[in-house]
């Protein structure tokens, strides 16, 4: 019932592009010989024919984005497509190959050939994302989405508020500033990475004026509160710490989760944004190339 | 002693206006000059439940079959033009007495006298009840409440104000949601009378404490806090502020207006206590009227929704004939032509009333029904007809509200159709099978079929075909519930054959139809509210039960390890009388259900009556034993069942179910939803509980028996043969399925703009591109027709199946049927 892109409809796409390369490479290897006029490439009529091929599989595998919008169609489902898609767009990568027959220059050739491997190997990664990055979300979303978890850690932030107010104020300012500089998200790279630039000001001694510290993951904060409690002179203090540590213990759990959820979440998406300008840029570079190649000709 | 009128007429709503806009042409013709009938009203304005729609709702004059009689005008328009026009009638000379709630009605024709609560007497020789079901929502109680706009007791849309500082009074479901919804755009007081909020449901209980404690959310509470006064704002637009009574004394809030939910007092106890007798405890039971809206007190009249009619237009018209018929005049009800037009295509020549009569008295059920009812009904329903494929060819079918002409030798339904009709046999006979290829049964006139799938709400099980000559009505499921919950009569008339037909069904016995009968007399039927079990794991069974309509889940070691469900035709618990009585798994109700239960006595008689049936019934206990076992072997499996059902999927027929593990997030599944319907998405894919990879996300789950249809005032929500779930254009806006739907599945929303061509999106960037914005301001046309209520319809008409599903590029949404949630779970 539950069929991934990659066995849909028992592997279909996958034998249509085994078929596919076999036929290719037995159109490759009918060419040349050592008394032919032409080496084996795009000139012969076999790497015509496997070029006008790769030419038709690049367009139909960029109109994925047209049948995608096209709600109302009919014309096979999107997850079809999609399967297609990667399989065909797999067996590009050898056409190609065969079709160029490995001669490369500094040229708007090789441009067209460089531009198509950058895109299906960007399409590879987006593949691996889409097959094992939605089952880790799914594992960290476990019972609440990303509101909720928000929803939580604003309530988590107001509890250490209150309870703050019962500690000194050294603690006080050490718990505040940990709440204030915390970070989540930032820019685009910074999602992805997911690196923890939360700070917390720690108070120095006496003399010394508060210090901003690194507060990966809040551990510091955590430390902090952990070594004061056996020093607790009396009880009360001791209950607060220990209410803190708790919160700070939950608070620590739902921001590595907020940061792991938009790291994947990001990860599930880069790629898109250089899988679709590249599309453009080798579908620009392959009309230039086949204009080119019959102006030459 | 007061005055004393030949008519006195209870209730200024649309029925009351349109009776005394009637009596008011009678004393013009007879020229007399004081009147000779009473309009009393409780409150100071006509109308009341229209007066406090919102301003510029459209209201809609649903039925559009049905033509309008009445001096009143009444036309599908503004609740401002409406409401002006029944103004003019007034103003041009009827005899409305507002503040007059009548608090008694006592006397007989002749001679009423109807208590004021000012303590005034009115007498009167006739009296007419036009008081509505809605019941007068508790007001305030202080000066100024109900004469303004400044207090409201509805809320249409919540959207409609912005930055204003709104009170809302009360504690309830409602009142928590209106408060909660406003305070996105306004700053909300919510005004509870108690110290807690202790009638609300648990998710608005929730809510409305996250609300209060959520310091970014301009949202107040005042706990024990009673309401002592109101300052009416000095001219519209400006604050006005209300007087609170609280334990730290007198608070004044300023505000711009006031929305009062304290729920309303039902009329019922009212219309008993003037000798009114509704024969069911039913909550929605009407009073019994006879063809001339005569209740059973000789004299009192009942008309609009109060007698069960609860459109506008139908009201209305009850309003003039009912002042006819006081006035001795038999005159033919508007519908007359409607039921000329149904009984058209009948072989015999007689009067539309004749054979309405003729057809009552073939019915044994429906003999005693009072003649209203029945009038009703048959207005509601299709006569069909059969006729041999080549008589058919040559009739010509005059659409759904003539007669209907069906083939002869074909069937009426077939096995696996959902539909919920009931269908009562005039003359000519059906043949029909309770199971799907099980034996045929014959039915003569008088009898009726479809009671199964009218009950379970279960797609048809087996055939009906229908004979030569054959007369049928067709009565749609709503004008049957009805007409149960007000009938003790018809509803065990049913009822009985149902058992009947179910134990038929289930042991296939060959015994007489009197011992049968017998047999369905002893057995009870029990009904279980969601959560409720039948019988627990390590109990002693002595009986098995027969689902009749839900769905049960068999859960075995915890609650959570669901073994098994079982839906409506299904037995559960026949282990403890075909094998060992120890009941090895709990059977809870999933969702409401109801069943019968079969005790070991009743049990033998039926399958000892036909031996061979017997290893029928064994074979399949066996397979649902291996079944079962598979599952208890399989925890995370059956626990991931348990999610399901405790997501009501149980009662689904088709439901959005998504694998996370495959879901990457795109949203395509809205988009394309919202393409295919308008520009407005159905489903919401992030919302909604998840567990161990499985998504339930927002969206319709076309129940068996769809809450949303239960209460659709114009009948706009249908079901398809295939078992969509589907709102018509007639939809009036009102928002009941929206409040009946457990699961959010229903929104009320404008239209929304038409998207422009790709191209023109493309190049010129005009409008919205493919898929989304959701975002949209109305078109100033979508506006004035107002909101209806938009749900999910399974893309029916849509070649290729849901278009959220096609959308997936990834295989992670699927629409699944409760059967195939086992394979969902054990394929991973």
């Amino acid at each position: 019932m539950r069929e991934s892109l990659l066995g849909w409809q028992q592997y279909r796409y996958l034998k249509w592009g085994l078929l596919l390369l076999v036929l290719s490479v037995a159109l490759y290897v009918t060419q040349g010989g050592s008394n032919a006029a032409q080496p084996p490439n795009g000139g012969t009529w076999q790497g015509y024919v496997l070029g006008s091929l790769g030419a038709l599989l690049i367009v139909w595998l960029s109109l994925l984005g047209v049948r995608k919008r096209s709600y109302k169609s009919t014309a096979g489902t999107v997850q079809g497509w999609a399967s297609a898609h990667v399989y065909l767009g797999t067996a590009l990568l050898v056409v190609a190959t065969l079709h160029c027959a490995l001669q490369f220059g500094f040229n708007v050739h090789t441009l067209a050939y460089i531009l198509m491997c950058l895109v299906i190997l960007s399409g590879f990664y987006g593949l691996y994302a889409y097959m094992h990055l939605p089952g880790r979300l799914a594992s960290i979303q476990s019972g609440s989405g990303q509101d909720g978890r928000l929803d939580e850690l604003a309530r988590v932030d107001a509890r250490i508020r209150d309870a703050s107010e019962r500690c000194d104020a050294n603690l006080q300012s050490l718990v505040i500033s940990a709440l204030e500089l915390t970070r989540v998200g930032g820019s685009a790279w910074q999602q992805l990475l997911a690196r923890d630039r939360s700070r917390v000001m720690v108070p120095g001694d006496s003399s010394q004026k508060a210090q901003a510290m690194a507060n990966v993951e809040q551990e510091v904060v955590i430390g902090h509160l952990a070594g004061r409690i056996p020093d607790a002179r009396k009880q009360s203090e001791a209950e607060v710490l220990n209410e803190l540590l708790g919160l700070f213990g939950r608070r620590q759990v739902l921001l590595h989760q907020v940061r792991r959820e938009v790291q994947l979440r990001g990860l599930m998406k880069i790629w898109l944004y250089f899988h679709i300008p590249l599309t453009v840029g080798l579908l620009v570079a392959l009309v230039v190339h086949i204009i080119s190649v019959f102006i030459y000709w | 002693m007061g005055e004393r009128y030949h008519i006195a007429i209870v209730g200024a709503g649309p029925a009351g206006l349109s009776a005394a806009g009637r009596a008011a042409e009678y004393d013009r013709d007879a020229g007399v000059n004081s009147p000779s009938y009473v309009l009393l009203e409780g409150f100071s304005i006509f109308a009341k439940t229209i007066q406090k729609y919102q301003k510029g709702k459209h209201v809609m004059d649903e039925p559009g079959f049905l033509a309008l009689r009445s001096p009143v005008p009444f036309v599908a328009g503004k609740r401002e033009e409406i409401l002006g026009g029944w103004q003019d009638s007034i103003k041009a000379g009827l005899n409305v007495r507002y503040d007059s709630e009548v608090t008694g009605i006592s006397g007989s024709r002749g001679q009423f006298v109807l208590k004021l609560q000012s303590g005034d007497e009115i007498e009167a020789e006739h009296v007419v009840l036009s008081i509505g079901t809605q019941g007068n929502p508790r007001s305030l109680g202080v000066k100024g409440d109900v004469e303004s706009d400044f207090v409201r007791y509805t809320l249409d849309d919540p959207e409609d104000f912005k930055k204003e500082t709104i009170v809302v009074v009360g504690a309830g479901d409602a009142a928590i949601e209106n408060a909660i919804a406003l305070s996105d755009y306004n700053t909300v007081y919510i005004i509870n009378r108690r110290n807690e909020f202790s009638r609300a449901k648990d998710g608005n209980l929730n809510a409305v404490l996250a609300a209060i404690n959520d310091k970014s959310r301009p949202f107040h509470c005042r706990y024990e806090a009673g309401v002592a006064g109101l300052e009416l704002p000095a001219s519209p637009g400006e604050m006005g502020a209300i007087i609170l009574n609280t334990p730290a004394g007198e608070e004044r809030l300023a505000c711009h207006r006031i929305i009062a939910r304290l729920g309303t007092i039902p009329p019922r106890s009212f219309v008993e206590s003037c000798g009114i007798e509704i024969s069911s405890p039913s909550a929605d039971a009407v009073p019994d009227v006879d063809r001339h809206y005569q209740s059973n007190v000789a004299g009192l009249y009942v008309i609009g929704a109060l007698g069960g009619y609860p459109l506008i237009k139908q009201a209305m018209n009850q309003g003039y004939d009912v002042i006819e018929f006081i006035h001795g005049k038999d005159t033919k009800p508007a519908d007359y032509p409607l039921l000329q037009d149904q009984f058209s295509g009948l072989p015999y020549v007689m009067d539309a009333e004749d054979v309405l009569e003729l057809y009552q008295q073939r019915i044994p059920m429906f003999r005693r029904m009072n003649p209203l009812a029945f009038r009703e009904l048959i207005i509601e329903s299709r006569i069909l007809v059969s006729l041999p494929s080549a008589d058919l060819a040559r009739v010509e079918q005059k659409g759904e509200r003539s007669t209907v002409f069906v083939p002869a030798g074909e069937p009426v339904y077939r096995n696996g159709e959902f539909s919920t009709t009931f269908y009562t046999l005039v003359e000519g006979e059906v043949k029909l099978q309770l199971e799907q290829d099980g034996p045929w049964h014959t039915l003569k006139p008088g009898q009726f079929f479809g009671e199964m799938s009218l009950i379970s709400g279960r797609p048809r099980q087996g055939d009906a075909v229908v004979s030569e000559d054959a007369i049928l009505i067709e009565t749609p499921r709503r004008i049957m519930v009805k007409l149960m919950n007000s009938n003790e009569e018809v509803r065990k008339g049913i009822d009985r054959i149902f058992i009947v037909r179910a134990l038929q069904a289930a042991f296939r016995p060959n015994l007489p139809l009197a011992e049968l009968s017998a047999i369905a007399g002893q057995v009870e039927t029990c009904r279980f509210n969601a959560g409720q079990a039948l019988f627990s794991e390590g109990e002693e069974g002595d009986c098995l039960h027969l689902i009749r309509s839900g769905t049960v889940v068999l859960s075995r070691g915890s609650a959570n390890m669901v073994v098994a469900q079982h839906h409506s035709g299904d037995l559960v618990g026949q282990m403890a009388l075909m094998g060992a009585p120890l009941r090895r798994d709990t059977a809870v109700a999933a969702v409401r259900t109801e069943t019968i239960k079969v005790k070991r006595a009743e049990f033998l008689a039926l399958v000892n009556s036909q031996p061979e049936h017997i290893a029928t019934l064994q074979g399949r206990l066996s397979s649902l034993l291996e079944k079962t076992n598979a599952m208890a072997s399989q925890p995370e499996a059956a626990r991931s069942i348990g999610f399901l059902m405790e997501q009501g999927l149980g009662e689904a027929t088709n439901a959005l179910v998504i694998d996370e593990s495959l879901c990457v997030g795109c949203d395509n599944c809205e988009r394309a939803c919202a393409e295919t319907h308008g520009g407005l998405s159905r489903l919401n894919r992030a919302a909604g509980p998840s567990f161990a990879n499985l998504h339930v996300p927002i969206s319709c789950r076309h129940c068996e028996l769809p809450h949303c249809m239960k209460d659709c005032p114009p009948d706009a929500i249908r079901r398809s043969a295939d078992g969509e779930v589907f709102i018509t254009d007639n939809c009036i806006g009102c928002g009941n399925c929206e409040t009946n739907c457990p699961y959010n599945a229903i929104k009320l929303s404008y239209a929304a703009p038409p998207k422009p061509g790709l191209l023109s999106w493309l190049l010129f960037g005009r409008g919205a591109g493919p898929g989304q914005p959701e975002t949209f301001t109305p078109a100033a046309a979508d506006k004035e027709r107002g909101k209806k209520a938009v749900k999910c319809d399974a893309c029916m008409g849509q070649s290729g199946g849901p278009a959220c599903v096609r959308a997936c590029p990834t295989g992670a949404a699927m629409r699944l049927s409760p059967e195939q949630f086992v394979a969902l779970v054990e394929a991973r």
